[in-house]
């Protein structure tokens, strides 16, 4: 793993748009400073197209191994949105940026390509992301429940707020007879 | 017992989901051979509450107490990384002197939960008497958080755009006491922990996490730094006031000058951490600014403002155990956030353990599950299923094995 003191938000992402230029859109380049001294912490947003994705996980692997905090997860109404949450460049003080990479799944066909084959940490953040939100990781190298207890029907999936969602599983007390 | 002939070489054992170290229930399948781990299969989610979903009927201030209860330890580190996480999306700036109480508070829990995880790691090996020395250290610290805060385990101390409690300067004495008594206290913890030849005995190649394993399963906190990934969220990024204060990457290497990633790498990293953490809280009470402590004081007009944020936020903290991450999405029309995601650290660092206990024995396991730092439990057993016989295993007899590890050892 290379550490480049000189990695800027500007330079990762002109890494990505020189590769997959049409692929990416909104990308935002955000900082945020804190305490007296005002130092910032950077952290870049992009969209990618499912297409591109996998390719652009190598990609960045390519550039610097990172570290993948989480998964997490949107039900947008017709899409679910994944958002891949890395960081880059730590180990340097004041260094790191953070990476939020978001992929639009279409919900009639809500597969995605695993990433576990780069980086073998995804595994437990992808398994839930398949059981919470009804997303299929294509790959993936264990397909079990995580969380979810067995006697919880399969097709229910508590994130989603759609008919899949988790409302009918409610028992509402206060309607229980007596 | 009868023999009877087998051609099965391997075992299944168990473990779980009331568990020989662990406060929250965690179901683990060790395949043995002898007393030999040759794999293991982890199971999460016992005690899964749907705290994420219970966030959609909450508005951003009543999720602030709900995060506080996702982990008693970690009480001050959830809110913290979801009161980031929403500042962020809605770009809202806390005072210069809420981020450096906010510090101190985020220290003084740090060094709160590695001396209790002290004393646990001694109680798996069966070193108790270890165990009051640290719980009686930590007494000391719960009644400064009490004194503090007001509470000695839900703080209710974070708030959105600042801190609910001040430090005033006759408050101030009553801190540096404590420290001045944890610095005292911490030189016998040391010894202790360093020089006793049984603890090395026992942590020393043991539990195993190669630099490699680390960086590949995405391990967080001490775990990692103990197996020399420089990767500390206070170092690397600038948030609350850790970004003006002087604070360097802390590896087990800077006492020993080798990393070995094993279990007494993780104990080395734990105590030379508490001594960072009395340094910070030291630095901050000498150079934090005055002022207010929280921008917008009145609830309702902040509830207000956050309703009508569009937009989303992630949150990040050094949490006793390492990185704990929120994320969370506004839609701008509802008061409760659309998506609130929670990732604590213990989260990151499931799978490591699996290569921390393969080749490693049974009466191991217990040291090397609490070397992660999770959470510690009471009540516990494990079935050995033999064969079409099976027997159960009580954690009084699981903790035995270890004590008896121990002292053959000594002999």
């Amino acid at each position: 793993m290379t550490k480049d003191q000189e990695l800027t938000p500007e330079k990762v992402v002109k890494y990505f748009i020189d590769e997959f230029k049409p692929k990416i859109k909104d990308i935002k380049i955000k900082e945020r400073a804190a305490g007296s001294k005002k130092n910032k912490t950077p952290s870049i947003w992009m969209k990618i197209d499912n297409s591109a994705f996998k390719g652009a996980v190598k990609h960045l692997c390519d550039l610097q191994f990172p570290h993948l905090a989480i998964i997490s997860g949107n039900d947008l109404g017709k899409t679910i949105e994944l958002i891949y949450h890395f960081t880059l460049n730590y180990g340097n003080r004041l260094g790191e940026i953070n990476l939020n990479i978001s992929v639009e799944l279409p919900k009639s066909k809500p597969k995605i390509e695993t990433i576990c084959d780069y980086i073998p940490g995804a595994l437990i953040t992808e398994r839930e992301k398949q059981e919470f939100l009804g997303v299929k990781i294509i790959g993936i190298p264990d397909d079990r429940r995580l969380f979810l207890p067995d006697d919880i029907p399969k097709g229910i999936y508590p994130w989603r707020r759609d008919e899949t969602g988790p409302e009918k599983l409610y028992k509402n007390l206060h309607e229980v007879k007596k | 017992m009868k023999q009877t002939a087998t051609t099965k070489t391997s075992y299944h054992i168990p473990v779980g989901p009331i568990h020989p170290a662990l406060k929250e229930p965690v179901f683990f399948e060790f395949e043995i051979e002898g007393e030999r781990i040759v794999d293991v299969d982890v199971k999460l989610g016992h005690v899964h509450r749907g705290i994420e979903w219970a966030s959609r009927k909450r508005n951003p201030i009543q999720i602030l107490y709900l995060a506080e209860r996702i982990c008693g330890i970690c009480s001050f580190c959830h809110p913290a990384a979801f009161t980031l996480a929403v500042e962020t999306a809605a770009d809202i700036q806390a005072p210069e002197r809420a981020e450096y109480l906010r510090v101190i508070q985020g220290e003084i829990e740090r060094i709160t939960s590695h001396v209790l995880w002290a004393g646990v790691a001694a109680h798996e090996i069966g070193f108790d008497t270890v165990l009051f020395l640290t719980w009686q250290m930590r007494e000391k610290l719960m009644d400064l958080t009490e004194y503090l805060c007001g509470n000695r385990v839900t703080k209710g101390i974070m708030t959105i755009g600042g801190i609910r409690r001040d430090i005033t300067e006759d408050m101030i004495p009553k801190i540096t006491d404590t420290l001045n008594y944890l610095k005292d206290n911490f030189e016998k913890l040391r010894k202790i922990f360093l020089d006793d030849k049984t603890i090395r005995m026992r942590s020393q190649g043991v539990g195993i996490l190669t630099k490699e394993n680390a960086l590949k399963l995405c391990a967080v906190g001490p775990t990692t730094r103990a197996s020399g990934v420089k990767k500390d969220v206070r170092v690397d990024t600038s948030y609350f006031a850790y970004g003006d204060l002087d604070i360097d990457f802390i590896t087990p290497d800077v006492l020993t000058n080798e990393v070995n990633g094993d279990v007494y790498d993780r104990i080395i990293q734990r105590l030379l951490e508490v001594k960072q953490s009395i340094g910070l809280i030291e630095q901050c009470l000498d150079t934090m600014p005055s002022g207010d402590i929280v921008v917008e004081p009145k609830i309702p007009k902040l509830l207000n403002q956050l309703k009508k944020v569009n937009g989303e936020g992630v949150g990040r903290h050094e949490a006793p155990r390492g990185e704990v991450i929120h994320y969370v999405k506004f839609d701008g029309e509802n008061e409760s956030p659309y998506t609130w995601k929670v990732r604590a650290p213990t989260y990151n660092n499931i799978l490591p353990w699996i290569p921390m206990l393969k080749g490693e024995q049974i009466a191991d396991i217990p040291i090397i599950a609490a070397s992660t730092d999770p959470c510690m439990s009471c009540t516990n057993r494990v079935a050995i299923a033999d064969g079409s016989k099976k027997y159960e295993m009580q954690k009084e007899e699981l903790h035995r094995l270890s004590i008896e590890k121990t002292r053959r050892l000594m002999k």
